[in-house]
């Protein structure tokens, strides 16, 4: 088991064949996702990776089956390819791209959740379910098949903390990477309840930083509603007020969203908070032995 | 990315958003004649920094003669101003605004900014203007009204007549305070603004709304599209080594410890600043050196780093994943002979290949490089090495 994604997803990618859509792909595909086909327009009716090429999303989703979308395209055109693919029944959007303007993303998620497409991102390194799916641009290989899902803003801290928990011996259902912009897709508290569903997962690890509030909303729905252990990191802790660190949406503004009062409303819904990331693992290993 | 307040009214004025009269200027000689030119008795200098509390700071001033205005402008120009905003080292007054009086009845606070939990913009009003928003919000909260404008309706007049009631404005005036807010809330969209802020808005003898002050902040993602807004940036409000990080595509902050840190992914980046003060050290930067790391980027990185005097070791902490860590490994001993690092580098790669890396590292036979196991192994070693052990 897993959640949102496994062997038998049918994907298709946004910005095909592109520079970043073929290079991602390609490893997509070697890793054993079921990419069906791509999306670029002009080129519908070629062949690229021995898949198809259409130029509308409604065309692939009509001849593949594809439920998932994978973005690949530059920023500007980011808004575009979310709203297509919400327009032409894709129910999942993963969307990698760096740098969409917060104004089209806030036009586009509307619009997704009006046509009921969830989506992932933007600016993430996708969604994987080890051993079987990967949507995104992390490295495959970290990730060894086991019981620990998780749920991450950054992507690099999503292979550090997946690398850890297989040091100590365990392994991922799926992992989420959520992104670290303003306004983005799928949140903790939308991912939280799937992992609380999944009978393979047993513990969650969930990876914050400064700037919003969706860790402490997060909070508020692990103290009601989340019964497996979850271990949580906030990044940021040292990070100066009013100053932007790297992720556009990681900003402490005024005094709030600190990592401070998110560590705190963590401790207080039961969370394991780690202060150091370098005790991820061991933190996931003491969890998991108790169980 | 910020601009200034003469900027914002710029802006403000293109869309009718009224405001006072006024003139930048960079000498008091210029000064003497954009007051000649407003005409009047009564002129306001103000300072042109990117910081709010310029006023308590000493960097707004009356004047009620043009010479007046002249010693004003000689005082202000050039001082180094410090506001609870621009941290101890202040920044220095390079030009000022020239304002018009006005008749002020009385200041309110208007601003607008995206709400990120609701995922659509906000605006919010007080009768608590001229002070900081965040302390009404915390002594006050009830004198705050914020109503959120779903960006699929824009704005409407029930947003504005919420706002104007809440305010407890006579209804003569409700009209006028909508159109006001109605223009601001396109200044804001048209221009993939981040926030605006007028503090004050005031109200004056003859019942207009004026933006007093006015404070504004864009989308960085956003500004290809921006001519205009782009054309705004002052460079010279902005750290020189974060706007050369940048030129890069290096994401740098400076910080106040003395260890350095290069890293792959902002996440880690940050997580690598916790981890040393973890261990019990301060971390000297945020340095983000994006996915490919390559000897180019890692050597500019060094570059940056070691302009700040304080740093007494460096940290490379990258997590190899698509690009392979012996590639990275390459690139760091060779970033070595392009920029020459006179401090010790204490560098963690994992992931993909890490133990070549790691023999690449220790046969390379550069005494200052020394490789660690893994994130917390780097951490103390880089502590230890900064603290001379």
């Amino acid at each position: 088991m897993s959640i949102l994604v496994n062997k038998d997803t049918k994907v298709i990618v946004q910005g095909f064949t592109g520079k970043e859509g073929t290079f991602h792909a390609e490893q997509c595909m070697a890793y054993g996702t079921k990419i069906v086909g791509g999306v670029t327009p002009g080129k519908g009716g070629q062949e690229h990776l021995g898949q198809p090429v259409f130029n509308t999303v409604s065309e692939a989703v009509a001849a593949t089956g594809a439920t998932v979308s994978m973005i690949f395209v530059p920023p500007a055109f980011v808004s575009d390819a979310v709203m297509e693919a919400a327009d032409a029944g894709i129910t999942l959007a993963v969307i990698i791209t760096e740098g969409a303007p917060v104004k089209d993303m806030m036009f586009a998620k509307a619009y997704a959740v009006k046509k009921d497409m969830m989506t992932i991102g933007p600016n993430c390194p996708g969604i994987i379910t080890a051993d079987e799916c990967k949507i995104g641009i992390m490295p495959g290989f970290i990730f060894k098949k086991g019981n620990v899902g998780l749920i991450s803003k950054s992507g690099t801290l999503t292979y550090e903390s997946a690398n850890q928990v297989v040091k100590e011996g365990y392994g991922i259902t799926t992992a989420v990477g959520i992104g670290g912009d303003p306004i983005i897709g799928l949140s903790y508290k939308q991912l939280l309840p799937m992992f609380e569903a999944d009978p393979e997962t047993h513990a969650i690890v969930m990876i914050g930083e400064i700037g919003g509030d969706l860790e402490i909303q997060a909070a508020a729905y692990i103290k009601e509603h989340i019964t497996k252990p979850v271990v949580a990191f906030i990044a940021g802790q040292t990070a100066p007020a009013g100053k932007r660190m790297g992720h556009a949406g990681a900003i402490i503004s005024g005094s709030a969203g600190t990592a401070q009062e998110k560590m705190a409303a963590l401790e207080a819904a039961g969370v394991t908070v780690v202060v150091s990331p370098a005790d991820i693992g061991k933190a996931i290993a003491k969890v998991m032995a108790a169980l | 990315m910020n601009i200034h307040e003469y900027q914002a009214k710029e802006l403000f004025k293109k869309y009718n958003v009224p405001t006072v009269r006024g003139h930048i200027v960079f000498t008091p000689d210029e000064a003497v004649k954009a007051a000649q030119e407003l005409g009047g008795s009564i002129w306001v200098v103000k300072a042109q920094i990117h910081a709010g509390g310029r006023g308590l700071g000493g960097g707004v001033k009356l004047a009620r003669s043009t010479s007046e205005v002249r010693a004003l402008a000689a005082e202000i120009l050039g001082m180094t101003l410090v506001t609870h905003q621009t941290g101890p080292e202040g920044k220095l007054v390079q030009k000022v605004y020239i304002e018009e009086g006005a008749d002020i009845k009385k200041e309110y606070y208007l601003g607008l900014l995206l709400d990120r939990a609701l995922e659509m913009p906000i605006m919010m009003a007080s009768t608590e203007g001229g002070m900081a928003i965040e302390d009404v919000a915390h002594n006050t909260p009830e004198k705050i009204i914020k109503v959120a404008i779903d960006p699929l309706t824009g704005f409407q007049p029930f947003h504005g007549r919420k706002l104007a009631f809440g305010l407890g404005l006579p209804v003569e005036e409700i009209n006028t305070f909508i159109k006001f807010a109605s223009a601001l809330y396109k200044v804001y969209m048209d221009h993939d603004a981040e926030m605006i802020e007028i503090n004050p808005l005031v109200k004056t003898g003859d019942g207009k709304f004026l933006a007093l002050d006015a404070k504004m902040g864009f989308d960085n993602n956003a500004l290809y599209r921006q001519d205009q807004v782009r054309e705004m940036r002052d460079l010279s409000e902005e750290e020189p080594t974060e706007i050369e990080a940048d030129k890069y595509g290096l994401s740098y902050i400076k910080l106040d410890g003395n260890v350095g840190c290069m890293v792959n992914g902002a996440g880690l980046a940050m997580g690598t600043m916790d981890t040393i003060n973890y261990e019990g050290g301060k971390p000297a930067n945020f340095l983000d050196v994006g996915g490919s790391a390559s000897a180019e980027t890692v050597a500019k990185g060094f570059d940056i780093i070691l302009k700040d005097p304080n740093v007494k070791v460096i940290f490379v902490n990258i997590f190899g994943g698509i690009v392979r860590c012996d590639r990275v490994a390459n690139g760091i001993i060779e970033a070595t002979k392009i920029t020459n690092v006179n401090v010790p580098i204490i560098v963690r790669l994992d992931g993909t290949n890490a133990i070549e890396a790691a023999d690449i590292l220790n046969n390379a036979g550069i005494a200052n490089i020394v490789a660690a196991t893994d994130l917390a192994d780097g951490a103390r070693k880089a502590v230890a090495a900064a603290k001379g052990e």
